[in-house]
């Protein structure tokens, strides 16, 4: 099917875009990679009676290092390929590079942007479960409160539910530059690849003399919105990073799935445990190198 | 209801500077084919998935049905007619014919787009590597092999 119609407007600045949405509201729809927006038009489950399209505006585009050096920039226009091969996300934010294989196919990671998987907020997107393990820093805008920051962790409210209001627009996505005892870990199960996770893991690590220091492990795919183990963030804590471990925490993280979230809740904790087993033990054995 | 709106956009179409006035819910892989009259690419899922409406735009290969015509202003779009026309895509064209990696041929225009995408990065890629690349492809009839075969072959060749 055809995208039902709409206006057309493609403004060249961030305060052009803000007084849009302002006037607007909840009837306009921001249009960047368009790669779900326009596919959710064409099967008429999404409309915007506006259709604002940032494409041109040239502040929104760029990954950059911060100037202090603590996090790398992803512009609202960033595309995933863009993402994908940039120097700076390999080297200071490897859990977004290394996710970043499991995004889409290649003609969509070339038009998608990493700042709109941000702002959708789907469940079993890999761009949410990354802010949510990093506690990335969401740069929101609008015509009435100027610039504010939501760390990734305050930000995923539900189903395609976030705190971005109706006027504001997502203009970019901070991401913490990886501390060196860090680790990090990526694994996601689909029928084919490139396309949606039944079940996804994301983790960070920081071992400290040969302890664990602290633990971000998620859990995506099977909830509304990315889920942090509490359950394995108090269990490593201060716990060698060993096989047994490993096996236990992915147990603790796969039995806090909720029935009430994802159906058949056996198999989706199977494959939770199994797949956050595999990403832990991987991620141990590099610090057992490491270390 | 209200008339929809309309919008003038220039296109640099396979290397020519054209003008034309497209309705804003026009998508480029419709305008391409009624409004420009280059029937090669073609309309599959138009939700993004199956791939067969794969053009360039400025250069990378994006999805037709997921792209406003009106998006296009100003930018460069090559279509399976361009890349034929100019010769880039020849070998892999002869490729295709040579080792069967087309039956129907209706994917075709989007596996050649994809498929050249992937030569013209210069990677040494595996066949496993292919098969990711063309994941965002779907051919009904000839169970991939073929076409992995055709890629891999064009690729192969490049490295020497």
């Amino acid at each position: 099917m055809k995208a039902p119609d709409f206006q057309y407007c493609c403004p060249k600045t961030i305060d052009e875009v803000c007084e849009l949405l302002q006037s607007h509201g909840s009837d306009a729809r921001i249009l960047a990679g368009g790669q779900s927006l326009v596919p959710a038009m064409n099967l008429r489950l999404s409309s915007a009676e506006l259709l604002i399209d940032i494409n041109r505006v040239q502040a929104l585009e760029g990954v950059s290092l911060s100037e202090d050096g603590s996090y790398v920039r992803v512009g609202a226009l960033a595309r995933h390929a863009q993402v994908a091969a940039s120097e700076l996300i390999a080297r200071h934010v490897p859990l977004v590079h290394r996710a970043m294989k499991y995004v889409a196919h290649p003609a969509i990671r070339n038009r998608g942007t990493c700042c709109g998987s941000l702002a959708l907020a789907d469940p079993s997107a890999e761009m949410p479960a990354c802010a949510v393990t990093l506690n990335a820093t969401l740069v929101l805008q609008s015509a009435k409160d100027g610039v504010r920051e939501v760390p990734a962790r305050e930000f995923f409210f539900g189903l395609y539910d976030t705190a971005r209001r109706d006027d504001e627009i997502l203009i970019e996505v901070r991401w913490p530059c990886q501390a060196a005892q860090s680790l990090v870990g990526f694994h996601e199960l689909s029928r084919r690849h490139g396309d949606f996770a039944m079940v996804g893991i994301a983790a960070q690590c920081r071992i400290e003399n040969g302890l664990v220091d602290s633990l971000a492990l998620i859990t995506f795919a099977t909830s509304p919105v990315p889920r942090l183990s509490a359950q394995a963030q108090a269990l490593a804590q201060g716990q060698r990073p060993t096989p047994q471990l490993a096996q236990e925490l992915a147990q603790a993280a796969a039995n806090e799935l909720d029935p009430d979230e994802v159906a058949e809740i056996e198999i989706r904790r199977y494959q939770a445990a199994a797949l956050a087993r595999r990403v832990l033990s991987k991620m141990f054995q590099e610090a057992d190198y490491a270390g | 209801m209200r008339d929809s709106q309309v919008q003038d956009i220039t296109v640099t179409l396979n290397g020519e500077r054209r003008e034309f006035a497209v309705p804003v819910r026009r998508n480029l892989v419709d305008f391409l084919r009624h409004d420009a009259g280059l029937t090669g690419s073609h309309v599959g899922c138009e939700a993004g998935i199956c791939g067969a409406c794969n053009v360039r735009v400025d250069g990378v290969v994006v999805r037709g049905c997921l792209m406003f015509a009106v998006q296009a202003d100003g930018r460069v779009v090559d279509t399976i007619e361009g890349i034929t026309a100019s010769g880039e895509a020849e070998a892999l064209q002869q490729a295709f014919v040579e080792r069967n990696a087309l039956q129907c041929g209706y994917c075709t225009p989007g596996m050649l787009m994809t498929g050249l995408e992937l030569v013209n990065s210069g990677r040494m890629v595996s066949r496993e590597e292919i098969r990711e690349e063309l994941s965002g492809n779907f051919c009904r009839c000839t169970g991939y092999h073929a076409i992995v075969d055709a890629i891999e072959h064009v690729v192969e060749r490049g490295r020497k």
